[in-house]
């Protein structure tokens, strides 16, 4: 299975996704990639991230997004 | 805010949408992005193909090339209509309304109603709702109900937040007295502190067109978009409907006493595949039973989404069943609509191509 910085570094291979704590502000992440990151976790995990959840707030770090991650049932 | 009818029926459907068809991966090339990015948004997304006019098609084009053909086919004669409304946000003009033209172009009686009413995306259902409601006169036994819009005349093919999801259609859907008095209940809300969220800023009598709402402005994600345009808050969009329609449809069924599972078909206004297959998963309704093909192959034709994969996903079950359906649309405004209704047995049920 991949790891959650291999999907993010699969969406924008251009960032270290390692050396931000706010993908958003700086820029690594937009709101379109953040629904290709959703559909790709929801692939890799076999969840389904709830609509509501997909708020910029969840996805700011590997941190938010490993939080979201157990919310929506993924084993990590 | 809740409606009830009893004894009407949708008789007849036909969708119009442009010969124009425009492959997303051809227009890639206009937005600033790389081709990867915006192949994983394709494949998320669902866009691919779309239907849009071609420079100085209108509404009312759309709409009386549609009643033509309808006539043509003798499957409703002009002198039926009984009253005629066209939802859309993509007038002809600011006056007169464009249902007078359509009336005019086409040679209709004077002694009918047309109406045009101003509502986006949950306007199938609104539209049903009005038209139900003038059935209730002895004088109407037929409303031609037209859903149309050439929004992508307001879009900035720049802009790939709206651009590559747009599509243009006119659907046309005949309403009468059924003989079946079967209840049809339908749901509205809305929200007007949030209806920038969509919004083309100018053009209107507040911001009029000018040389400077025509300039194309850095908005951010590289895209270029200007005030004559079409804007989407395309987080707060989601959110909404994520928020907001699952409430509405849940609380819908709950009142009729009608379980998910005995409903056949969830037809939903498809803004793009993956907002609609998130509601499903939301309210765990099967895929199959809420389809989400229709950007893929038209675009989002506005309030024509739903009667469009009326005639392209279920055009034969439509014309020989009648399917127990959840229609529900939400859009600008904000408006958010559900309605819960026996469909079929449809005497047409068709999409044609504009030339």
């Amino acid at each position: 299975m991949k790891s959650l910085p291999e999907i993010l570094k699969e969406i924008r291979p251009e960032f270290d996704f390692t050396a931000s704590s706010d993908f958003l502000a700086d820029g690594m992440l937009d709101s379109f990639d953040m629904m290709t990151l959703v559909a790709a976790l929801d692939k890799t995990y076999g969840i389904s991230i709830q609509g509501t959840d997909i708020v910029p707030e969840n996805f700011k770090n590997v941190q938010t997004i490993e939080m979201l991650l157990r919310k929506s049932g993924a084993g990590l | 805010m809740r409606f009830t009818f009893r004894g009407k029926r949708i008789s007849g459907n036909l969708v119009v949408v442009p010969e124009n068809e425009r492959s997303f991966v051809d227009e890639m090339k206009n937005f600033n992005f790389p081709e990867a990015r915006s192949l994983k948004l394709k494949e998320v997304m669902g866009y691919d193909k779309r239907r849009i006019v071609k420079s100085g098609v209108c509404v009312s084009d759309l709409a009386v090339f549609g009643l033509r053909h309808l006539f043509e086919a003798g499957l409703i004669r002009p002198d039926e209509v009984d009253a005629l409304l066209l939802v859309t946000q993509t007038p002809d003009h600011f006056m007169p309304a464009t249902s007078s033209i359509i009336q005019g172009r086409l040679g209709l009686k004077q002694d009918m109603l047309c109406l045009d009413i101003n509502q986006a995306c949950a306007g199938y259902v609104i539209g049903l709702m009005q038209a139900f409601m003038l059935l209730e006169q002895e004088s109407v036994r037929k409303v031609v109900l037209i859903n149309a819009d050439v929004l992508s005349r307001k879009a900035s093919a720049r802009d790939r937040n709206i651009y590559p999801l747009i599509g243009d259609a006119a659907a046309i859907a005949i309403v009468e007295r059924d003989v079946e008095d079967s209840i049809i209940h339908a749901s509205l809300k809305a929200d007007g502190s949030r209806a920038q969220a969509l919004t083309i800023p100018a053009g209107g009598l507040r911001l009029p067109s000018t040389p400077e709402t025509a300039v194309l402005e850095d908005v951010g994600d590289n895209n270029l978009r200007a005030k004559d345009h079409l804007f989407m808050d395309g987080s707060t969009i989601f959110n909404f409907v994520q928020t907001e329609v699952p409430q509405l449809i849940e609380g819908l069924l709950a009142w009729a006493e009608i379980s998910i599972g005995t409903v056949n078909y969830f037809l939903c206004h498809q803004p793009n595949r993956f907002m609609v297959q998130k509601l499903a998963d939301k309210m765990k309704i099967p895929y199959a039973k809420m389809p989400s093909n229709v950007v893929e192959h038209f675009g989002n034709n506005g309030s024509a989404t739903i009667p469009t994969v009326m005639a392209f996903n279920l055009r034969e079950r439509l014309l020989h069943e009648r399917l127990l359906v959840c229609l529900s649309g939400y859009g600008g405004g904000l408006v958010w609509a559900a309605m819960l209704l026996k469909l079929g047995k449809l005497s047409f049920n068709n999409i044609i191509e504009y030339k």
